[in-house]
This record gives C-alpha cells, sequence and structure tokens, in this order.
C-alpha cells in the first residue's frame, strides 16, 4: 500500500477547505488536474474533529476521522489524500489509536454501529498528507520537467506548522532515513519548491507553532507566536512564506494584519499555499490557483517576479 | 516538610523583622531574614488519580521531571509561568493549594505538541494540560474558559450537522463570550478581500451561511455521538465525586 504510485487517491479536502481554505482546495486541485493526477472527493465526508472535538472527548475524535476511512474503503481505495494538517493528523492518530487502543476500538465499534456504517479497521487505508501526494506520485525531477514559469528568485520559507510532525509516534513512516520525510527538519516542501525553482531560504521556524488552536480564544498569545513567526522570516530574508496547513495559513493571515493593529508591528512577508506556488510555477494562472481569495495579497510581489 | 521548588519562597513566606537583638548582636532588618518554616497538611491525595481519570490524563504517573515538556513548550516562551513540568508535580505530590495559583492560565495551551513530542517516558504532557483545564473547570475552581466555549460551540456543530461553516463558529465564539462582532482587524481582513473581489469566492462564502454545509443521513450519527457525550460526562463527574449534573 505504502508502495502504490498515488496517481489516483480519494480525496478529503475537510471543513477549512470549504470555507475559510478555500484557496488550498481549489489550488490543489488544479495542480493535480495540471499534473495529471486523479482526486476522488469522498462521498459524504464528515469534519475530522479539527483541534476542538478531542477536547470534549478524544475517543468522539477517532470515531469521526474513522467513519472516513470507512467511507473511503467502501468506495475501494486504499489511500486518502488530505491537505490541511488538521484533517491528516487526525486520520492519522485514529489509525494509530485504532491499532494501540481498546478502548478506543470499543468506542468506535459501538458508534460505528449505531450510525449504521461499516466499522473502520486499521490497517486498511493509507493517511497521506498532499506533501507526500506531490512527493510521490510526481517526484522533483518531474516537476522540473514540467516547470513553464520559474518561481526563479523567490525566497520561500517553508513552514509545516505542528500537525504535519507531532507527535512523532502517528506517523509511523517519518524518520526512516533517505527518502522519508523528517519529523524534526521537515523538508517535502523545500523539495518540491526548489524542484519548481524557488531558493528556500534557512528557516528555523518550520515546525514552530502559530497557536492555531487558540486563534480566537486565545488571540495575544496567537499574535505573539505568529509575529515570531512572520519577523523570523522576514529576518531569513524570505519574500514568502509557503503554507501547508489551512489553519495555519488563516492564523498567519489574520494574526499578521491584527498584530499591525494591536502591537502596531507592520511585516510585509506574502503568505501563499505551496500548491499555489507550485501552480503558478507549472504555468497556472495566479487566479486559477486562487491567489486573489487571500488575504494577504502577493500580487504586486508575483508581478514583480514575472509570475502574474 | 523541604522546601519544594524554589519558587515557593515568595515575599509572604519571607520574615524580617525591624528590631531584634540576639544575645547582643543587633540583627534588625534583613540580617534577620529566614523563611517561614512551613508544614503542608492540606494535600489532596486524589489529586492525581482524578487529573488521570480525565481524557489526556492517563499517563502522569510515569513523569520523571525531566523538564523537557517545558523546556520544549510554545507557551512557556512568551510566558514563564506556564510550566506544565511544576505542574504535573504538583499534581502527584497532591499541592492543590499551589497548584490553584496558576489555575488561570493552564487553559492557555496550544496543543502544539512539542511537549508529547519531547517526553521521554510518554507522559503526553498536553493531554496532562487539557484534563487539567477540564479538571479546574468540573471542579468549579474556574469559569468555562474562552478555548472551551470555543471548543464547545465548535464541537456543538460537528455533533449537529456533521460539519462546521467558519463564519458562523466565528460569530457564534464573539457572542458567546460577548465581545463586539465588529473587530478591527477583522473588518480590515474582509474589506482587503472585498477590494480584490473574488466574486465566486464572495458567493461561495454567502451561500454557505444559508445553505449550512452538512453531512447528508447525519442523524444516526448524531444521535450515537450525543448519546456518547452524556455517558462521558457522568462518567468523568464521577471520577471527581461530582454529583451527576451542575458543576458550579
Amino acid at each position: 500500500m505504502a508502495d502504490g504510485d498515488y496517481k489516483k487517491v480519494a480525496y478529503y479536502p475537510g471543513c477549512a477547505l470549504e470555507g475559510s481554505g478555500h484557496a488550498y482546495n481549489a489550488s490543489t486541485k488544479a495542480v493535480g488536474k495540471e499534473l495529471g493526477l486523479d482526486l476522488v472527493e469522498i462521498e459524504n465526508w464528515n469534519c475530522c474533529g479539527a483541534m476542538e472535538v478531542k477536547n470534549i472527548d478524544p475517543k468522539i475524535q477517532t470515531y469521526l476521522s474513522a467513519r472516513n476511512l470507512s467511507i473511503t474503503e467502501e468506495m475501494g481505495f486504499d489511500t486518502v489524500m488530505a491537505p490541511c494538517n488538521g484533517c491528516y493528523h487526525n486520520l492519522k492518530k485514529a489509525e494509530y489509536d485504532l491499532s494501540h487502543d481498546d478502548a478506543s476500538v470499543e468506542v468506535n465499534d459501538r458508534l460505528s454501529k449505531k450510525a449504521g456504517h461499516k466499522t473502520y479497521e486499521p490497517g486498511k487505508v493509507e493517511t497521506i498528507h498532499a506533501l507526500d501526494w506531490i512527493k510521490k506520485a510526481v517526484g522533483e525531477d518531474e516537476i522540473r520537467r514540467r516547470v513553464k514559469n520559474s518561481l526563479n528568485g523567490i525566497r520561500v520559507a517553508n513552514y509545516y506548522g505542528c500537525m504535519y510532525t507531532r507527535p512523532r509516534h502517528i506517523f509511523p513512516e517519518k524518520d526512516k532515513g533517505p527518502g522519508s520525510e523528517s519529523t524534526a527538519k521537515p523538508h517535502f516542501m523545500d523539495d518540491i519548491l526548489a524542484a519548481a525553482g524557488a531558493q528556500n531560504v534557512d528557516f528555523p521556524l518550520k515546525t514552530a507553532c502559530c497557536g492555531g488552536a487558540h486563534s480566537l480564544s486565545d488571540s495575544d498569545t496567537s499574535t505573539k507566536l505568529v509575529l515570531n513567526i512572520l519577523t523570523t522570516a522576514e529576518a531569513c530574508g524570505a519574500d514568502v512564506i509557503a503554507t501547508e496547513c489551512p489553519t495555519c495559513h488563516t492564523g498567519l493571515e489574520m494574526h499578521q494584519i491584527r498584530a499591525e493593529k494591536v502591537l502596531g508591528r507592520k511585516t510585509n512577508v506574502k503568505i501563499l499555499y505551496f500548491t499555489q506556488l507550485l501552480g503558478m510555477a507549472l504555468g497556472l494562472s495566479p487566479n486559477r490557483v486562487a491567489v486573489q481569495e487571500n488575504f494577504s495579497d502577493a500580487r504586486p510581489l508575483l508581478k514583480e517576479k514575472g509570475l502574474a | 516538610m523541604p522546601i519544594h521548588e524554589k519558587s515557593l519562597i515568595r515575599p509572604e513566606n519571607l520574615v524580617t523583622h525591624d528590631h531584634l537583638v540576639i544575645d547582643g548582636m543587633d540583627v534588625s532588618g534583613h540580617w534577620s531574614t529566614f523563611i517561614e518554616g512551613r508544614s503542608i497538611t492540606d494535600y489532596n491525595e486524589n489529586l492525581q488519580e482524578e487529573i488521570a481519570a480525565l481524557p489526556g490524563g492517563e499517563n502522569i504517573h510515569r513523569c520523571w521531571q525531566c523538564g523537557s515538556c517545558t523546556n520544549a513548550c510554545t507557551v512557556n516562551a512568551i510566558n514563564p509561568e506556564f510550566n506544565p513540568r511544576y505542574w504535573i508535580y504538583l499534581i502527584r505530590l497532591g499541592m492543590e493549594d499551589e497548584l490553584l495559583r496558576d489555575k488561570d492560565i493552564i487553559w492557555q495551551c496550544v496543543s502544539c505538541n512539542k511537549c508529547t513530542y519531547a517526553c521521554p517516558r510518554d507522559v503526553a504532557p498536553e493531554g496532562v494540560m487539557k484534563a487539567t483545564a477540564h479538571w479546574l473547570e468540573l471542579k468549579g475552581h474556574t469559569p468555562k474558559s474562552p478555548s472551551t466555549i470555543f471548543d464547545e460551540g465548535f464541537s456543538a456543530q460537528v455533533f449537529q450537522r456533521g460539519k462546521i461553516e467558519d463564519g458562523l463558529v466565528l460569530r457564534n465564539f464573539l457572542q458567546d463570550t460577548g465581545q463586539p462582532l465588529r473587530q478591527p482587524w477583522l473588518e480590515t481582513m474582509i474589506l482587503g478581500l472585498i477590494r480584490r473581489f473574488p466574486v465566486f469566492y464572495l458567493i461561495r462564502l454567502g451561500l454557505s451561511t444559508v445553505f449550512r454545509p452538512k453531512t447528508r443521513g447525519w442523524g444516526r450519527a448524531r444521535a450515537a455521538i450525543n448519546e456518547y457525550v452524556h455517558e462521558v460526562e457522568a462518567t468523568n463527574r464521577k471520577a471527581l465525586g461530582l454529583d451527576a449534573k451542575g458543576a458550579e
């Protein structure tokens, strides 16, 4: 299963990609289409529980995620791709809990039976992130061949956030040496964007936290955390912070504005989904990858760099 | 009783005599400063058990106080008072009163999982923080934190329809916490977006406030989840020796 070519996978967009993170959804689909990859959306999916339901009870979160995995299996897929870090994390967490925790298995079975669908059993579906998908289904060499509009000259800070690498134990395929992703120093996004021509800066806060879980409930803390990420990216010489998670992305954009309003600290670094950068490198127009939907307006920069 | 932590030497535990002569030696002022003797008798011997009974707190007994969690902590870096290692220590000793001194910041854990990543004993300190925040609320030591209000509003949408709608989450949260809907940063964000006029995106956002996203055939899942949630609430309250309903 892990050796699958990922050319045709089930697609789990999640709630954020239908709402505030729509640009990520649009750009992911556009990139997939351009690269000849097939995404089949999970029928009638539900919320994975995000970062909230686990605080009511973690086992409900496991059930919510397992339901999506169960539908994926019913649809005949053995791989599901989730671009949102939160969704990706939760599906992975459900997979882990259902293989290691009897109480989670019992609750999942009970709720699945009452809800009237098949109980998901671990090992049936592999969950991958959009980064795994591009990296394994296409790869850097193929990207280099297909670049029509190199990101040449754009300095990028690659920002992975928390949920893509932590906690380590729910990502058994990571930290497996050459070719695998690292939880301490992730590099899949760096690899992909470098192949698209970007100049990656040495960014020490790749897996720092943006305070996304408390973006609204503890805004001042989130603003401080985001401001630290923004100013560090600028100090590293980045024009753009590339993101791979709608919560991080929206958090960076929202608190960039909030830092200016509340703390009087203005930052100019632009925030773009990695799929938007990759899409433009492949020759898609900024509108096609929904750059106009971002709060942080990167269009002047893109024009200057010859991408728009 | 040994001094548990340097932080326990607080101004109110220090005694200084303005005029004091001992054996003809004048030790007035700071020469006579000493730390008041303390004997702790009010341990809550069930504290660790209570935290461990709540989701996330299960592994607290494994902690051997290496401090990796606090060292890795995102919130500690901006507020040194936020100290997961110390709170785990207090809980394990049953020093409830000391723990309660920090009751208003424990909920601020941002769930970045750096602690859980760093922990050599698989304590999962992130879970312990959530269990502790939950314990504080169930016991009535703190009102519901903004984080809990957010979690409950968000989860209610998931349980009800299977999906959430961003705009409604935001609006409900601002209302439930008594904040004005017109936030300056929010207005700037929205105005900036409108100026670029992404027509289809705006139409989508508009439509989703009317036709809320939902999962088809969610009814049975909703009933099953709601039943389970009530069960969990009752179990949690029972573990803390509280009656079936009404925390306050």
